[in-house]
Order: structure tokens, then sequence, then C-alpha cells
């Protein structure tokens, strides 16, 4: 019985470096697609709020309403099977980054767009009043205020992204949930044990992530200013 | 002869199928303080983000100095820089402090290095009284002090002339008497001013000028002696009788 | 072949594999509902054992991603002694998963109500399980339309994770077709038509169904 509860703590010890470097690649993962989603998601709620018929409802809407119908294993699939078949040279992560990249960008966008039409219209009037042109109101009077607002949703999205970056096991990237499969493999079995720590350690790095968008927003919230908390989707 | 700042021709406005403001002509010379009083809902305030186009013309015309201002193709951010506006609610950028408010005029807008717009924000903050606030966020400053702040904020970008846009109607009784009198301070300094109010007593002691407007059209004009005691048309009688009852009730 | 005509030749395939993912969905919504509402409920009224533990399943199920649940359940199991097929694993992993978050809806939505409700309600006599029955939750109910809504297309959504865990359903049913001809992205092009057709079916008949039942000023 001793025996193999050490044999136990050894694989245990052996399959950490792994996890580590699985858990690590799925960070880096998330990070990419949020990066990727922010720059992309504020050019289209600017387009959205402040834009032209035209931009609304063909360009921004389309896109918005393309990526959020449709599940991310299928536009993961698309976007890898859709490269070769035009011939370009896509990695996994080249597809998967823009795959999961514009589709948070298309939930952020909702974010920032929500956030931006919460604004008082009177800042708008006032930064005009003083001569600033639509696009420097937008940047130095308007967004500023929005992307605080927006910490407590960006929050969801953040927990939201971290966990689909389990999905991209389908295009076979080794992150987290593949490096699982390997040591389940390697070890023939206690799946459940490898697998229950997997989940708890998506856990940790959800949590923890959180508590330090909680910890920015103290930081950068404007005195005296009550931020209302909306939550957007789960 | 003073110069003339602004003229203002023959404006009409509509909001949907109701015509606010009928055909409205007057101009405003250099330093002149104008007030313009009436019944709310008059078009005054319209009338005012006509000028520097926060609303657009119907018909009419608009001339800042000897610029007609209301043709295209101008530049109408180059337009608002020259023009100052006080707003009723004060629209302070919630997310500035005082000091940012005021200096962020003449740094995004005019270009100017940070030293130099920060000299003349602080010039400005200590002319309206709040240079020791300059750090605060105006959601930490009365309302009294942010409307003076948003003074300050027009006043650093040079203007031209300055519009202001019922400046007290959304401050308590107590904190009106502060931006009443920086705003006299500024007259006697020689601003250029077009005032839309409610305050008998100010219009009174420091308007050149005063406007009665009712029914989106200009009733009446002329310096504040001729409109308080002999107006010429009736309605300014009623109108003014009613005002000073109030005021003279708010006084006992 | 052109694109079209070999659209229109793989859509029945496809379909039958929509259905299986309707199917699922409308099981793992079920569950999630059967099981969501004595959680909020838990979270809301329970003592602190109560609470606790729903808490931890709540956020247990909330913080970690479906794909490692649903491993967990198909492939952890089995080292363990329970074995279950795809189609099971699937819905029980989804109906676990949808009862931690509507629990969370139901929550949010009686805290809505609570307050003078409550109150009101015992002022004329009714016991807590009378007042939660008869005043609490025929207003959350409807308060929580938008959020349940919501859910069940996210649920939809979340039926395509089930293809990693070998249930028949329209991903997986695109794959099989496309190992035959290889033209895999012209139908993962038809798969994602599908599930968008179906989301915004879904989302007129929620948003009149939502409007219909709309308590008037609430």
């Amino acid at each position: 019985m001793e025996e193999k509860l050490i044999d136990k703590l050894l694989l245990i010890g052996k399959s950490v470096p792994s996890l580590l470097i699985g858990t690590l690649i799925s960070i880096e993962l998330a990070l990419a697609f949020l990066g990727f989603g922010f720059v992309v998601g504020i050019p289209l709620a600017v387009g959205e709020v402040y834009g032209n018929k035209f931009v609304k409802y063909l360009t921004v809407l389309p896109i918005v309403e393309f990526f959020r119908s449709i599940p991310a294993l299928v536009l993961l699939f698309l976007f890898y099977f859709g490269a070769s078949s035009l011939n370009l040279n896509f990695s996994p992560f080249i597809a998967a980054l823009l795959a999961m990249g514009f589709r948070s960008a298309a939930y952020q966008s909702q974010i920032f767009r929500g956030a931006i039409q919460s604004i008082d219209v009177g800042q708008m009037l006032a930064a005009r009043s003083i001569g600033m042109s639509k696009f420097k109101a937008i940047r130095y009077i308007i967004l500023p205020q929005a992307l605080r607002i927006s910490i407590p949703s960006w929050s969801n999205e953040y927990a939201s992204v971290l966990k689909d970056t389990s999905l991209v096991y389908a295009l076979g990237i080794t992150e987290l949930m593949r490096q699982g499969r390997y040591i389940v493999a390697r070890t023939f079995g206690n799946a459940i044990l490898v697998y229950v720590v997997c989940a708890l350690i998506y856990f940790l790095v959800v949590h923890f992530g959180v508590k330090l968008l909680d910890f920015l927003e103290e930081r950068y919230k404007i005195p005296g200013y009550e931020i209302k908390k909306v939550t957007t989707r789960a | 002869m003073a110069q003339t700042i602004l003229k203002v021709e023959d404006i009409h406005k509509s909001y949907g199928k109701t015509e606010v403001i009928k055909g409205v002509s007057f101009k405003v010379k250099k330093g002149e303080t104008k007030v313009i009083i009436g019944p709310s809902g008059t078009g005054k305030s319209t009338l005012l983000r006509c000028i520097n186009q926060l609303d657009y013309l119907d018909k009419g015309r608009v001339w800042l100095e000897d610029v007609e201002i209301s043709k295209s193709p101008i530049d109408i951010n180059q337009i608002r820089a020259s023009i100052g506006f006080v707003f009723q609610s004060f629209n302070l950028f919630t997310h500035l402090t005082a000091l940012d408010n005021v200096r962020i005029g003449p740094m995004r807008v005019k270009g100017m290095k940070e030293k130099e717009a920060t000299k003349i924000a602080l010039e400005e903050l200590k002319r309206v009284g709040l240079e020791d606030k300059k750090d605060h966020y105006p959601a930490q400053l009365s309302g009294g002090q942010q409307q003076r702040v948003s003074i300050a904020r027009a006043l650093s970008m040079n203007p031209k002339l300055i519009l202001f846009d019922e400046p007290t109607s959304a401050l308590d009784p107590e904190l009106i008497g502060e931006v009443l009198e920086v705003m006299s301070k500024l007259a006697k300094e020689g601003v250029t001013m077009i005032v839309v109010s409610h305050e008998m007593g100010f219009a009174h002691s420091v308007a050149n000028d005063i406007i009665f407007m009712d029914g989106g059209i200009i009733l009446e004009e002329g310096p504040p002696q001729q409109i308080f005691k002999n107006p010429k048309h009736e309605r300014t009688a009623k109108f003014l009788s009613k005002i000073t009852q109030l005021e003279g009730e708010k006084a006992k | 072949m052109n694109f079209l005509e070999f659209a229109w030749n793989i859509l029945p395939t496809l379909l039958k594999g929509s259905l299986v993912s309707i199917e699922l969905t409308i099981l793992a919504i079920s569950i999630g509902l059967l099981l969501g509402i004595p959680l909020s409920l838990g979270r809301v009224y329970g003592n602190r054992f109560i609470y606790a533990c729903t808490t931890i399943y709540v956020e247990a199920f909330r913080g970690t991603p479906v794909l490692t649940q649903l491993f967990i359940l198909y492939f952890g199991l089995p080292s363990i002694g329970i074995m279950f097929p795809p189609f099971t694993a699937a819905v029980i992993g989804l109906g676990l998963n949808s009862a931690a978050y509507q629990a969370e809806y139901f929550r949010g939505a009686i805290q809505a109500i609570k307050g003078g409700q409550m109150l009101a309600a015992r002022s004329i006599g009714m016991n807590t399980i009378k007042s939660i029955r008869y005043i609490v939750l025929p207003q959350m109910f409807r308060l929580v339309i938008p959020s349940w809504s919501n859910e069940l297309i996210l649920l939809l959504k979340a039926s395509s994770i089930a293809y990693m865990i070998q249930v028949s359903e329209l991903v997986s049913v695109g794959r099989q077709i496309a190992s035959q001809n290889f033209r895999t992205f012209e139908v993962f092009l038809v798969i994602a038509f599908i599930y968008f057709v179906i989301v915004e079916i879904l989302n007129r008949i929620l948003h009149s169904v939502e409007r219909k039942i709309k308590i008037p000023g609430l």
C-alpha cells in the first residue's frame, strides 16, 4: 500500500513541470486572444456608437453577430481549415489567434459600447465646445472614462477567454488540457486525478486574475465617482 | 466705436414640426455683457447652442468678428475654440482634476506644451478663486465650485466671447452667489459675454444690454434701466413683475 | 461540384447531427433548471452550511472550462469504475454546468425582488415557504427570462464541445463527412451557417416570449 502512495506522489512530482508549461501556454494564449480582442474591439465599439449607418449596420454589427452566434469550436475549425483551403500557411496558433481573437473582439466591443453609451452626453458636448474634433473628444474624454467603467465586465471576459483556451486542444496546440492528456497516456491511468488537477489550475488562474483586475479597478478609480457594476455574459 | 464681435441674423430653428426660434437677430460688441431673459422653453438655450453650432441652424447667418461662421465649409473646431461655452450642468470632464480640465483645451486643441498650458490654467483657476482646488476631481467639488472651474476652462482658451447657458439654474441657492460674483468680475474686466439667465439681480446690475425673448422672437432689447423701469411691451412688464415678485419673496 | 451544390448535398446529414445537438441542449437545460432553482434558493435562504456547499458547487462549475468537466466525466470516471456512454456524459456534464449558471441568474432575480415583497407576504400571515412559492418565485421567473434565454443559446453553442468526447452531434457529423471528401472548410461553413440560423431563430422566439410575459412597468 505504501508503495502505491509513493508511486503516486512521484508521478505527480514528475508531471508538475509539464503541467506548469501547459498552464503558461494557456495563460499566454488567453492574453493574446484578449489583447487582439481589445485592439479590434475598441474601433468596433467606436464605430457602432459614432459611425454612420453604413459602418454600423453593414460592418460592425454583422461581424459582431457572426462571431457571437457561432460556437468557438466551429470558429476554430473554420479558421484552421479555411487557411489551408485558401492556400495560406497558418500555424494552429495563428488560426486560433484569429478565431478566438475576433470572437473576443465581438464580445469586448459590446462591453465598450455599453460603457460609452452610459457616459453622460454632456461630456461630448463639453469636449466639442472647447474645439475638440470628434476624434480628439473620443480619445481624450470618452474612452478614458469608458475603459474604467468597463473593468468589471472585462473581468468576466477574462474568465471566459481563459476557460475557452481549453478548446484549442482541438487544433493540437499543447496547452494545459493537452499536457494533461499526454500525462494520462504516459502514466496509464489516474485520468480523474490529472483532469481534476487541471480543473483546479484553471480555477486558480481565473480566480487570481479576477482579483488582479479588482485591484486595478480600485487603483484607477475616479475619486468620488461611483461606477456601477454591470454583468454581461456568463 | 467698439468692434462688433458677434452678429446674428434671422435665425430660425425647428424641432420636428415645432418652430422654436422664429427669426432672431442681434449684435454683440466687444466688452459687452448681453443678458437674455424670458420665459422657459422659448428657445433661449437653443439660440446659444446654435451660435457655436452644438445645434444646427435651420436658417440664418452668424458672423464672428468679420468671418461668417454659419457658411460651410469652415473648420467648426477652430471656431468653437474661439467661443467659450458654459453649460447649465457644468459638464466638467469627470476623469480629470480641475487643473487638467482647464488645461486640456490649450494642450490638446491648441497644441501648447504642458508647461505653458499649466501656467495659463493656474492663472484662470486663480481668476475664479479656485487655485487651491486644482488637484480635486469634479465629484469632490460642490456645484458652485464645478461651475467656476468650467468658467476657467472656457477662459483658458482665450475666447473672443463666452456664452453662458443658464449657468446658475442647476445650483443650490446658497451656491449661486459665488458663480455670479465671478461672472460680474469678468464683465468688469471687459470679457465679452452673452448670458441666458433667470437671475434678475445680475441682469439689472451687470448687463450692458438686455434681450427679452418670448415665443421664439426678440420682443424687446435695451439697457437695463429701460427694460426694468419702462418696458415697451405688456408681456415684458408681465414677465418682469412675476419674476420680481418671486425675487421679493425670496429676499424675505 | 461547386459550393452550393455541395452544401445542399450534405445538409440533410448535417441537420440530423444538429438534432442531436438540440436534444443535448434541451436535456441539459432541463437538468440545469431542476437543479438550479434549489441551488439558488440554498444560496439565498440557506443556513451557513447549505450556503457553503452550494457556493462551492457554483464556483467550481463556473470557474473551470466545460471541456475539463466533460473530460473528467467521460475519461476520468472510468479510472474509478464509473463509465458513461458519450451522450450521457455530455448531458450530465452540460446539465451540471448549466445548473451552476442558472443558480446565479435565479439568485440575482430573487435578490432583486427580496426586500419589501417578503415583508408584505409575511405581514399577511404567510410563512417562508408560502411566501417563496406564491410571491417570490412567480416574479422571479419573469425577471429571469432574459438571462435564461441567453443561457439557452450559450448551451446550444456549448453542445459543440461534446464533439470532444465522441458525441455524434453537429460538429462530429461534419468531421465525418469531411473525412470522406476532404472539403473540410466548406463543411464547416455550412455548419456555421446552421448554428447562425438556429441562434437567430431562437433569439427571435425568445424575445417575443419575453415581451408577451412581461409584467407591465417592471
